[in-house]
Order: structure tokens, then sequence, then C-alpha cells
């Protein structure tokens, strides 16, 4: 016993040790490959990331930071003060008079809606368009317009139609006989007004994605459910669904964090307004780290605390799905 | 054969029957049902059509439409008194500094997509052949970037971009746009290196080719379609960025269409007939690329993730 182990044992780390060299010399290869994307995003990703969360522990804002005026520098003067813009920002959530209560709300609400409903119509659009049917590529095409226009313009066009003298949606409304609805001044109007722009911005990439995993479900396993005679409706929840999970899991996710971190179509359409009533936390964040108050401190804590939820959501999120795989 | 995959793939439809009438109609001659469903089918695809592109009809229809008629309170999609004049004033105001901005955007997303492209293609086919040490970390790092807000970057990369005097000046908006773009391009890119057997390579390794020129001359070439799509990708990202442009840019020549179009919205309002003719010339051309791209683009997006 002691004999074989002692007989096998160098040959063992001679072959380790040979395997860890090649890939040692594969590493540094790679790396080598790599360097220009490392560095690419070192300098315009992680640092400005390091540097938030540096500024994250101080209060620097706009009075105290370091300016550079021609050949004059005045030095930064902001100080270290712990996790004291963390605390603020979470204890603002528990106090109901203040707006970060009501963000809070919003920013679910915002996410909440716009992953339910990219989801349930992308995957509805995406099993019509699955079939054969005549216009099929018409149809596939010119559903993409909302992904295709370049997402400024089609905030522009929305708050056309939600103008309230002149936009399409209150003149028709009027000439029915109906009451106008007050997009932008009406709070929960205007929470709806944003969620309908970006759920019409994001359903095409739903559906797009979820055709394609659609198609790649292999046809004999539909032809095997039919001759064991299941139904449709068994059809779709024991294999189209199952089918669907690694690119549904994949979309979701990814919807989830664009949805959570989108700026743009909030900042053209409502500003956060009336009275903060359409802020999420990234464009409330926004607003106090580099509009007029410019606490660059509290955004830089702000950005951590999204990413924490953001990340914790995602661990939650893959540990369920594949917890739940047993079902099937 | 081809009848139980259509039924198959039909079955919310399915489910609101069911619902509503009991699941024996189903069974029901099945000619009447499968006229049914397609009528059905097909008044939800108009449906859903009108409503994505309602908003393109309407810039559309008001770029052509004289200020009267644009601020009337009755619904006229086509134009009564139709007229190029919002158009002509988009291309001439100010000297025509629209053929300046239109330079400068393309300028910018053109060099944007090369460097997208070279930075990404190398790094693509490294994750997508080599088992390196700290690879799952690297993927992991950049699918944590993903999640801190982009805008709360601003602020930092302003600092940093003043420093280089990087501030009015087009490379420092190509590097950001090309690097913003790089984990997406990299996952991308990598699905489709994934798609390409190891066998090759390995072929290549047994002639006598160096990993380079394995990649360069071997796989990238096969590899068109999803270049093709990372291209198209960076171009867009680069043509329709806002808030970066917005916040670095200050020189009315150093300004890319965005941001100029911006000029036609003010505080108390827009001039709605110049933004939207402005909105139709900037978003005709990237429309056309986009609706012929985007068969590559499905390719792209599932080719890893779906196992067929």
């Amino acid at each position: 016993m002691a004999t074989t182990a002692n007989s096998t044992a160098p040959r063992v780390s001679q072959q380790d040790r040979r395997q860890r060299a090649q890939r040692l010399k594969l590493s540094g290869r790679a790396y080598l490959w790599l360097l220009p994307i490392i560095i690419c995003m070192a300098v315009i990703v992680y640092y400005p990331l390091f540097y938030g969360l540096f500024l994250s522990f101080t209060n620097a804002d706009q009075s105290n930071v370091a300016i550079h005026l021609g050949s004059v520098t005045l030095p930064a003067s902001y100080k270290f003060i712990g996790i004291q813009n963390y605390i603020s920002i979470i204890s603002d959530w528990f106090n109901p008079t203040s707006d970060g209560a009501h963000i809070l709300l919003q920013t679910a609400i915002w996410i909440v809606a716009n992953s339910i409903f990219h989801f349930v119509f992308g995957l509805g659009l995406a099993l019509i368009l699955n079939r054969k049917m005549r216009f099929r590529t018409v149809y596939r095409v010119l559903l993409m317009v909302p992904w295709a226009m370049p997402q400024y313009v089609s905030a522009f066009a929305w708050l056309f139609l939600f103008n309230q003298q002149y936009g399409f949606i209150d003149v028709t409304l009027q000439s029915m006989g109906l009451p106008p609805i007050y997009w932008s001044s009406d709070p929960n109007w205007a929470l709806v007004s944003v969620i309908l722009v970006n759920v019409w911005l994001g359903i095409p990439f739903m559906t797009v994605t979820l055709l394609g995993g659609l198609q790649s479900i292999p046809t004999e396993l539909y032809e095997a459910s039919s001759i064991d005679g299941a139904s449709r409706w068994q059809t779709f929840r024991h294999i189209t669904l199952p089918m669907l999970r690694p690119i549904a899991f994949l979309i979701t996710l990814l919807d989830v964090i664009w949805t959570f971190n989108l700026f743009s179509v909030i900042f053209l359409i409502t500003q956060g307004g009336p009275f903060n009533r359409t802020q999420t936390l990234v464009t409330y964040a926004w607003t106090q780290a580099i509009q007029t108050p410019q606490k660059f401190g509290l955004g830089g804590a702000y950005g951590f605390i999204i990413l924490a939820i953001l990340l914790i959501f995602t661990i939650f999120y893959s540990r369920m799905l594949r917890s739940n795989e047993t079902v099937y | 054969m081809e009848e139980n995959l259509t039924t198959a793939s039909q079955a919310p439809v399915i489910i609101e029957k069911t619902r509503e009438s009991g699941s024996k109609t189903i069974r029901n001659p099945r000619k009447v049902s499968a006229m049914f469903e397609s009528a059905g089918a097909h008044l939800i695809m108009i449906i859903t059509v009108i409503l994505a592109i309602f908003p393109l009809l309407v810039i559309l229809s008001t770029s052509f439409k004289q200020p009267a008629d644009i601020f009337t309170t009755s619904v006229q999609l086509i134009p009564p008194h139709p007229t190029l004049d919002n158009y002509t004033h988009v291309l001439t105001d100010n000297g025509g500094i629209f053929f300046i901005w239109l330079f400068n955007s393309a300028k910018i997303a053109i060099l944007t997509t090369i460097l997208g492209v070279l930075l990404s293609a190398p790094a693509a086919y490294a994750v997508s052949r080599w088992n390196f040490i700290g690879k799952q970390a690297l993927l992991l790092s950049f699918l944590v970037t993903q999640m801190f807000p982009g805008v709360l970057l601003l602020v930092p990369l302003y600092n940093l971009f003043a420093q280089f005097g990087l501030l009015d000046n087009f490379w420092g908006l190509v590097v950001a746009y090309a690097t913003t773009a790089l984990p997406f391009s990299v996952w991308m890119l990598k699905n489709f290196f994934d798609a390409i057997p190891k066998e090759l390579d390995e072929a290549a390794l047994v002639d006598g080719l160096g990993p380079f020129r394995t990649f360069w001359q071997i796989i990238l070439p096969l590899t068109i379609p999803g270049v093709a799509v990372v291209a198209f990708f960076n171009f867009m990202a680069a043509w329709n960025e806002f808030m970066l442009a917005f916040s670095f840019l200050s020189d009315s020549h150093n300004l890319t269409l965005p941001v100029g179009i911006k000029d036609y919205v003010h505080n108390f309002g827009a001039d709605w007939q110049y933004l939207t003719a402005a909105s139709v010339l900037v978003t005709i051309p990237v429309l056309f690329a986009f609706l012929w791209a985007q068969r590559y683009l499905i390719t792209g997006l599932t080719g890893g993730s779906v196992k067929s």
C-alpha cells in the first residue's frame, strides 16, 4: 500500500507540474490577447467605478472637490464620513414623509411592470410568429421598429403623443367626448406614461430572442409528444417552456438589469416629475449627484447600493431557477 | 408533422379558448378552428404592428405639416397641407450645420465600430478557446459592470477626460463608446467562436500555424456574420448615444446629431416641425440598416445560450 503510493506520487506531481506550467503559459498568452480590452475597461469603467466607491465614503460635493482653473489648483477639502451616505439613503427608505420611500416603491413598480409586460408580450408575439403564416416576415420586420428607432427620437415622438393640448391621445379622447388624461401633471398617469414607453421599447428585443429560442427547439420533441397524445397545453407546458428556460433566464435577467439602470426614457419624458413621482433610484441618484446639489459622494453610494441590489437579485434568481429545475 | 409543430406553438391562443368554451371545441372540425386561429393571429399581429410603428408614423406625418396644422385640436394623420419647408429649414439652418453634425456622427460611429471590433475579436477568441486562470472572474467582473448605473460614471469620467484634454474631442467619445460596448461585443463574438469546432484550430496547429494566424486566417473569416453583428451593434450604440455626447461636447461644430437636434427642444416646448423633420432624417438610415441586420442579430443573441 505504502509502496504504491510512493511510486506513483512523483509521477503524478511531475505530470501535475507540467500541466500547471502549460496552463500558466496559456494564461500568459490569453492575457496578452486580452490586454487591450483590460486597459480600456480599466480606464473607462473600473477607474470611475472605484473612484465612485472612494467618494461614496466622503462628503464630496460641488463645493469641496479639487478645482483646476488654468494653472491654479484648489485642493480638495472633503472629509471621510464613513458609511453615512449609505445610512442616509437607506434610512430615507423607511421614512414615509421623505422622497426615499416612494422612490423605492416607484422603482419596484417600474421594474416589475416593465419586465412582466416585456416577457408576456414578447413570448406571446414570438409564439404567434413561430407558426407558419402569411406575411410573417413583414410582421416581424415591422415589429422591430421600436428597437430600431434611436431612443431619443422615440422619446420625442411619445412626448408629442402625450401632449395635453395637441397630443394624439388626448385629442382622440376628447373627440370621443371623454375627459383628457393629464399625462404630465397627474403623478400616477406620469408613471404610467414612462412605463408605457419603456414597455413599447423593450418588446422587440424579447420577441426576437424568444423567437430564436423557440426556433431552436428540436422538432423531434414535438413529434414525440404528438405520438404520445399530449394536448397542446401539455406540449406547451412540458416541452416549450422547459426548453425556453436557458434563454428566458438570460434575457429576463438582462432585462431587469437594463430596466433598473435605464435613465434616458425617464429623463427625456418626465424628468422624474411631477414632484419626483416618476423617479427611480437611478434617475434620483442622477439628480442628486449631477444636477444642482452635485453630491458626488452620495451619488457614488447610490451607485453601489444599486449594484448590490442587482447582484443579490442575480444570485437569488439563478438559485431559484436552478432549484426549480428538478420539477421538470 | 408540420401541423403538430404549429399547434404546439400556438398554445397561448388555446389557453384562452379552453377557458372560454371548454376543451371539447378544440377537437371539433380542425379546419374551422384553424381558420379562426389564423384570423385571430393576423388580427393580433396587425394591431401590434400599428402600435409598434405609430410613433414613427406620427413624427413622419408631423414633419410634413405646417405649424398651423400641428397645433390643432383635431386628429390628422395625413398632412392637410403637405410641405417640405421643415426639411429645407433643418438642412440649411445655421449655414447647413446639420451636415457637420452628420459628418461628426458618422465619423464617431465608424471609428467606434472599427475600434470595437479590433478590441473585442481577439479577446472573444481567447475567452472562447483557452481555459486560462481567472477567466470566470474576468467574465463575472464584466457582468458586474453592467449592474452599475452608467449615468453615475459620468462625473468621474468627465474629470478624467478633462485632465487629458479629451472633453470636446471625438477620440474621447470613440474610446468611451467602444469600451462600454465591450462586454456585450465580447460575449456575442464568443458565442460565434464557440459554434466553430475546436478541431479546426487543432488542425491548423498541426499544420504549423501559430495561435494568431489560426485566429486571423482560419477562424475569423468563418465568423464574418458575428463580426458584422458586433460592428453593427457598435455603430448603432455610437450613432444613437446621447448622454455622454451631451455632457462632453460643447463647441457647436463638434456636436453629434442627437445633441444638435436637441436644440429644437427648449424650455418652453419644442419646435415640433423641425424636431420631427430632423428626427426622420436621423432615423431613416439606421432603420433600414437595422432591418437589414436583424436576422444576423437573432443568431448572435441566441447562438450560445440555446443548444439545439
